[in-house]
């Protein structure tokens, strides 16, 4: 019992801890996004309806306004969509889906990332040439771009009821591909650092396997920049996700993530039904703004020399 | 009372001035050519009619009307004695004879066009004197007249006399003189093609008939994309389009400028089922297919409520159908297309009673770049057949995959929409419902459906030349595949044009706008 206590009060004492005590905006951002995450994560338990299952849906109840407009219903707070689906019930229902894509790619990245620098930066010589060779070229192109070119690639090799299934694996690897080139680039940098440093040479003279000097010794020193680029990442793989489903290549229409919300909702916004398109909107700018928000206050929290 | 002169006389001025008109006319597509022989294409006939004409055409009401055939008399079952217009010139000044139709006959017929179909049963047509012609058929066919207003008519001396005796190959991307200029008897002379960019025809003032509009002047314009289509109405650089987007026709209804005017098409879409295999394939009913009993292809029929798919889904642009054909198609008629209130008790105990108390999974093809909001109306439907206990797996797909797959019958249930080239139904019931052959009976039967008595109806009615006897049969053949559910019909779609508020203009079913019927003031 002494011993929780005290880690608490460690933990509550501590650098990090302090700051966010300190900043209002950062602890509005953290209970935003820990709503998103809890409304996403426990849609199927929270949600005043399910909008995939066909038998409840009411077709007569297609196109209702939000709640406190003249025509709305109160069951349906945020209004419903064209086939009388509850917006409020897709937005948590598809939060879902580009929560899951976002964080599934962010570790996909991770893994690839960490691994590539480190190995880059520890063993040097062509190897290093020739993995940050391939990440300069990468960069060259837009992290969107590679995401469509793999995505279009994929749709090709693969047989189309094949491909509905594996859309969301597909997506996740594109998103991660995309994305490993700054943990690479920030691990590798790292690691030259530290490989000179006298713990790593001191576990080199004892005859430790290279592998684990990378993954015991130098790895958890450069924890501290990865997270942060993970954090900011978590919200950039959540838009990239929504562009390509906006454009219609990402995830498959019966399993709806907030940017198909917007693209469906989008063909109505001239007819007036603005309610389909905004209000996923307004959630995916609110989600992405806390992540973003949190991740900028880890970066300055990190960092010895903003203190 | 001076003020009352005044303003007869501004009217009388104002009438007068508006006599002559200028048509902006915008759509989706171009022409495909000038050769009225060469490409059977929506878009190409409707706006060659203006220039070439047939020995019949339709009234506004759908009837056949002489147009260069001012009479007909039926000599024998298989023979058909045309009396022609007399003093009806070509637009290069060249009179029309019999030679005409003769030479028009012959050329239609060559195989590299795509318009033979406009005289099919034609065997022979003969010369009798300059102004008579005589078409042989190879057995009594009913719609002949229907069919030949789609076989234009066109000069012989002008045809050799620019080496255009033979049919454009458009497949073979061959231009020839007759696919870049034209030269019919029609109410309006073709001034200018530019592919893709405009059409323009001017009166023609010694055409036989009479223009009951006042425009003489068409420029039609190709606009491709939808946005930009409505914004060149909204802006007024044209005065008409007669193909809108749905989602766009309420936002044109409240525009000051313009006015919507409501028509619908001779296109019915309707759900088709597999009523031949021995099990479905995409079922979880094994060893046996659901569809083969009545009660089930009712059940699926009063689940659907058509009234809130036009309200909701089509926005009010459809019209509840019961039967297979639109109307505006001969043998449609409004006592027979009622359409009943949807209900799901009944429809659920209609599947109890055939043994599917629980009801069962089956697959539902679906297009979703054809017919107007198709996959929403098939996602919707999904729902109806949800709350019945009706699980329908959905697959929507691009025409040209959906198409292949159905036609290889890799379907349980599936979305189609059937228009009416020649305005008989009997053209939808061989297609439809006809059992399966190799020609065009039931082409598009693809739930395979067979009925005898259906099929002894239809086929007596390819040869029926006693009108009211086949007004009969069409009747019974249609109101049996009501009756027995061999379809499940949704509706037909509807589709408006939409204008500047100066301009009146004839609504047409098979999307045919005919500017002499146009008005702009």
């Amino acid at each position: 019992m002494s011993a929780v206590s005290l880690w608490l009060r460690r933990a509550w004492e501590h650098d990090l801890a302090w700051s966010f005590r300190h900043s209002p905006v950062t602890i509005a951002a953290a209970l935003l996004t820990l709503l998103c995450f809890s409304g996403a994560l426990f849609a199927p338990w929270v949600a005043p309806h399910n909008p995939f299952d066909s038998a409840t849906l009411n077709l007569s109840d297609g196109f209702t306004p939000p709640s406190w407009t003249d025509k709305g219903q109160a069951k349906y707070l945020l209004g419903t969509d064209d086939q009388g689906r509850d917006v409020l019930s897709t937005i948590m229902y598809g939060a879902r889906i580009s929560l899951g894509v976002g964080l599934a790619s962010v570790l996909f990245s991770l893994v690839l990332g960490v691994s590539l620098g480190l190995l880059a930066g520890y063993l040097g010589g062509r190897l290093d040439a020739l993995i940050m060779r391939i990440a300069d070229i990468q960069l060259s192109f837009p992290a969107i771009l590679i995401a469509l070119l793999i995505d279009g690639v994929a749709r090709a090799a693969l047989p189309r009821e094949l491909h509905d299934q594996l859309a969301i694996y597909v997506l996740v690897l594109a998103i991660g591909v995309s994305g490993w080139v700054q943990y690479a680039r920030t691990v590798r940098g790292s690691t030259l650092v530290e490989k000179n440093k006298e713990y790593v040479q001191a576990a080199r003279v004892i005859g430790r396997h290279p592998l684990a000097i990378m993954l015991r010794h130098v790895l958890p020193n450069v924890t501290g920049p990865v997270l942060v680029i993970a954090t900011i990442h978590v919200a950039t793989a959540i838009i990239t996700e929504a562009t390509l489903s906006f454009l219609g290549v990402g995830v498959p229409p019966t399993q709806p993530s907030l940017g198909t919300l917007i693209r469906i909702g989008n063909d109505f916004l001239i007819s007036g039904e603005w309610w389909i398109t905004v209000f996923p909107g307004v959630a995916l700018v609110v989600l992405v703004l806390s992540v973003n928000l949190l991740g900028d206050w880890l970066r300055d929290a990190l960092n010895p020399k903003l203190r | 009372m001076k003020l009352r002169h005044l303003l007869a006389a501004a009217l009388l001025a104002f009438s007068a001035t508006s006599q002559a008109a200028t048509l902006r006319w915008g759509a989706q597509n171009d022409i495909l050519t000038l050769d009225p022989h060469s490409q059977n294409h929506a878009t190409t006939s409707a706006i060659l009619q203006h220039t070439y004409e047939g020995l019949t055409r339709y009234s506004k009401t759908y009837g056949v009307e002489p147009c260069l055939a001012t009479a007909w008399q039926q000599i024998s079952p298989t023979q058909l004695r045309f009396t022609l217009r007399k003093g009806v010139k070509f637009h290069d000044g060249s009179p029309f004879t019999a030679d005409d139709v003769v030479f028009s006959y012959t050329r239609v017929l060559q195989p590299q066009g795509t318009m033979q179909i406009y005289v099919s049963g034609v065997k022979e047509v003969k010369k009798v004197d300059d102004h008579t012609v005589d078409f042989l058929l190879s057995g009594p066919n009913p719609v002949l007249l229907r069919n030949i207003a789609d076989f234009r008519i066109m000069s012989k001396s002008w045809s050799e006399k620019h080496k255009s005796q033979n049919v454009q190959d458009y497949k073979a991307r061959e231009e020839t003189y007759s696919s870049r200029n034209a030269n019919g008897t029609g109410p309006y002379i073709l001034k200018l093609w530019e592919p893709d960019k405009r059409t323009v025809f001017a009166a023609n003032p010694n055409w036989w008939g009479k223009l009951e509009g006042n425009v003489t002047e068409i420029i039609y314009t190709p606009i491709k994309a939808d946005a930009t289509r409505i914004a060149a109405l909204l802006s007024g650089d044209v005065d008409l389009v007669t193909d809108l987007p749905v989602q766009d026709v309420t936002r044109l209804r409240g525009e000051a400028k313009l006015k919507v005017l409501d028509g619908h098409e001779v296109r019915t879409i309707f759900i088709g089922m597999d009523q031949h295999s021995a099990e479905l394939k995409y079922s979880s009913v094994k060893g046996k297919n659901p569809f083969k009993d009545m009660r089930v292809r009712k059940a699926l029929n009063v689940a659907v409520d058509r009234e809130t798919i036009k309200r909701v889904t089509m926005r009010g642009l459809s019209i509840p159908a019961a039967i297979m054909v639109a109307p505006g198609v001969h043998g449609h008629s409004s006592d027979i297309d009622k359409v009943a209130a949807a209900d799901a008790a009944g429809a659920r105990k209609l599947l109890a009673e055939a043994g599917y108390p629980n009801g069962f999974e089956f697959g539902l093809d679906c297009p979703n770049n054809r017919y107007v909001n198709d996959e929403e109306i098939c996602q919707a439907l999904v729902g109806m057949w949800a709350r019945i206990g009706l699980k329908a797996k959905l697959n929507a797909q691009p025409m040209a995959t959906f198409i292949a797959k159905i036609q290889n019958f890799d379907h349980d249930a599936y979305m189609l929409g059937w228009g009416v080239v020649n305005l008989d139904a009997n053209y939808t019931l061989q297609s439809l419902v006809r059992t399966k052959t190799t020609g065009a009976d039931g082409s598009f039967n693809l739930g395979r459906i067979s009925d005898a008595k259906i099929d002894a109806l239809v086929d007596a009615m390819k040869t029926e030349l006693d009108a009211k006897k086949r007004d009969v049969m069409l009747r019974e053949a249609l109101v049996a595949t009501r009756d027995n559910y061999y379809y499940v019909p949704l509706h037909h779609q509807l589709r408006p044009w939409a204008m500047k508020r100066n301009v009146t203009a004839v609504h047409n079913a098979v999307d045919r706008h005919e500017a002499r019927y146009t008005r702009v003031d």
